[in-house]
């Protein structure tokens, strides 16, 4: 039976051409043969590729699988444990441990507070870009500067650090430098970090960081901490903005009808979610032999979960592959699911529902300004699926 | 239809909060969920019922109260 299991031989690592929002046809070719396949690892060890929306939810809602970076199967050398602070790669009770003090500070009414501060930053960017001339790249002069600022603000990070600061995340998280510079980029980091919880004990300021000082948790952990709502805190939306300006250019039917009436803006974020599922993979790794979708995944086995194919899947969604920004929301798996649901996503959604409708109200005629091939796109290996620059144009007044 | 919520379970993702705000809030100190209607108006359940079921940690137990009518 399982002999005739189609098998992945390695995660894809390209899209298809032309179709730069769709998902690896690899994955989709597999979800095809169900939702749960084989996979082999990198370092040959043999796996599952779990493709399916109803079966991705049910291991990341599964005890018996672990979130743990030191026990991954995957390459044939030993991964040390996460780092302290660092609580995506942990399990409960040290993974709560870190995430419950950071809860109170990401609550949708507290995020709700945000957002005159965020539109201020959005039409401080969205000026700069119209001084500037008809043109820009929307990811430098827009999708990165808006959650950069927005998180460093609310983690305390001062406004003189933040062009350095996001260059070395960039590095170490787009997928595109070698293991020299990926090092440095991220010890360069890790230096910063710790400078700066040592400044916010010493003198806090109004800010989380600041606050969490006054926790039992010690710097090594206030930095691991910090690392880990920077990092996601804008790579993940920076993308969301560029991809997701892009996908409505390029589907203008869809951009007209968000222009017409902007009371759908707060459904079509959840549509671009779903659509452009950027954050594409997460991995588990049983704790015991647990069955999912009539397979046996045997203890100390990694899965790889594919949240692109798993948003698309037809099981769950009409027409998955459409992008429809009237479609109503009914849950994606986005931000993942379980315990370690993305704690920043009320911030994220209310960044992106600020700064879509105020780049579409502020320029009416924005379009493509290269050929929409031409749009370079972040390679498949990278964490954080994107574009690297979104070139665009648009009508002086 | 009748709720409760179950804080131990709660990851404080909010999205009950979200889909619901009639009937859920966040405790603004620690974040977990706060039920603020466990027997929702009609108008409110679909939303409730939504909230229910993206809610991450399984913290929102719903219940069909007997002779309520709701499927
Ligand atoms: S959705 Fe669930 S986990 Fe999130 S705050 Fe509400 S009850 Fe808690």
């Amino acid at each position: 039976m399982s002999e005739s299991l189609h098998t992945v031989a390695a995660m894809p690592t390209e899209r298809r051409p032309g179709c730069p929002f769709d998902p690896p046809a690899e994955l989709v070719e597999a979800r095809g043969h169900g939702p749960i396949v084989r996979l082999t690892h990198p370092g040959g060890m043999p796996g599952w590729l779990i493709t399916g929306y109803d079966l991705v939810r049910s291991v990341l809602a599964d005890p018996r699988f672990s979130s743990r970076k030191d026990l991954l199967n995957v390459v044939d050398f030993e991964i040390p444990p996460a780092p302290p602070g660092e609580f995506l790669l942990m399990d409960d009770p040290e993974h709560s441990r870190y995430r419950k003090p950071l809860v109170g500070k990401f609550t949708v009414r507290r995020m709700r507070l945000l957002t005159e501060r965020i539109e201020q930053v959005t039409a401080e960017c969205l000026d700069a870009m119209a001084a500037a001339g008809s043109s820009a790249d929307l990811v430098t002069a827009f999708a990165k500067p808006i959650p950069t600022i927005v998180i460093c603000e609310i983690l305390g990070v001062p406004y003189e650090d933040r062009a350095s600061f996001q260059q070395q995340i960039d590095a170490f998280m787009g997928g595109e430098v070698g293991d020299e510079e990926l090092i440095a980029a991220y010890t360069a980091t890790q230096e910063y970090l710790a400078r700066l919880v040592a400044a916010k004990r010493a003198h806090p300021t109004d800010d989380v960081l600041s606050e969490l000082t006054d926790s039992d948790l010690t710097d090594e952990e206030l930095k691991g901490i910090s690392l880990i709502l920077l990092a996601a805190g804008f790579d993940t939306t920076a993308n969301m903005l560029a991809l997701g300006t892009y996908a409505l250019l390029r589907h203008p039917e869809q951009l007209a009808a968000l222009r017409e009436d902007p009371s759908l803006i707060d459904g079509a974020v959840e549509e671009l979610l779903r659509y452009l599922s950027v954050a594409k993979t997460f991995m588990r790794t049983a704790l015991e032999d647990v069955e999912v979708g009539g397979q046996l995944v045997e203890a100390g086995t990694t899965v790889v979960l594919s949240y692109n194919t798993a948003n698309r899947d037809p099981e769950r969604f009409t027409d998955p592959d459409v992008l429809d920004v009237r479609r109503p929301f009914d849950g994606h798996l986005a931000f993942s699911h379980g315990i370690h649901q993305c704690l920043g996503q009320q911030l994220a959604r209310i960044e992106m529902r600020v700064a879509f409708r105020a780049l579409l109200d502020r320029f009416p005629s924005l379009r493509l300004d290269v050929p929409a091939e031409e749009v370079p796109l972040r390679p498949e290996t990278a964490d954080i699926y994107g574009v690297k620059s979104l070139p665009v144009a648009w009508d002086e007044k | 239809m009748g709720l409760s919520v179950d804080r131990e379970r709660c990851i404080g993702a909010g999205m009950c909060a979200m889909t619901a705000p009639a009937v859920f809030d966040q405790d603004p100190d620690d974040g977990l969920v706060v039920l603020l209607d466990a027997e929702p108006a009609a108008a409110d359940r679909a939303a409730a019922r939504m909230a229910a079921g993206v809610c991450p940690s399984g913290a929102i137990v719903l219940r069909d109260a007997p002779g309520s009518g709701g499927a």
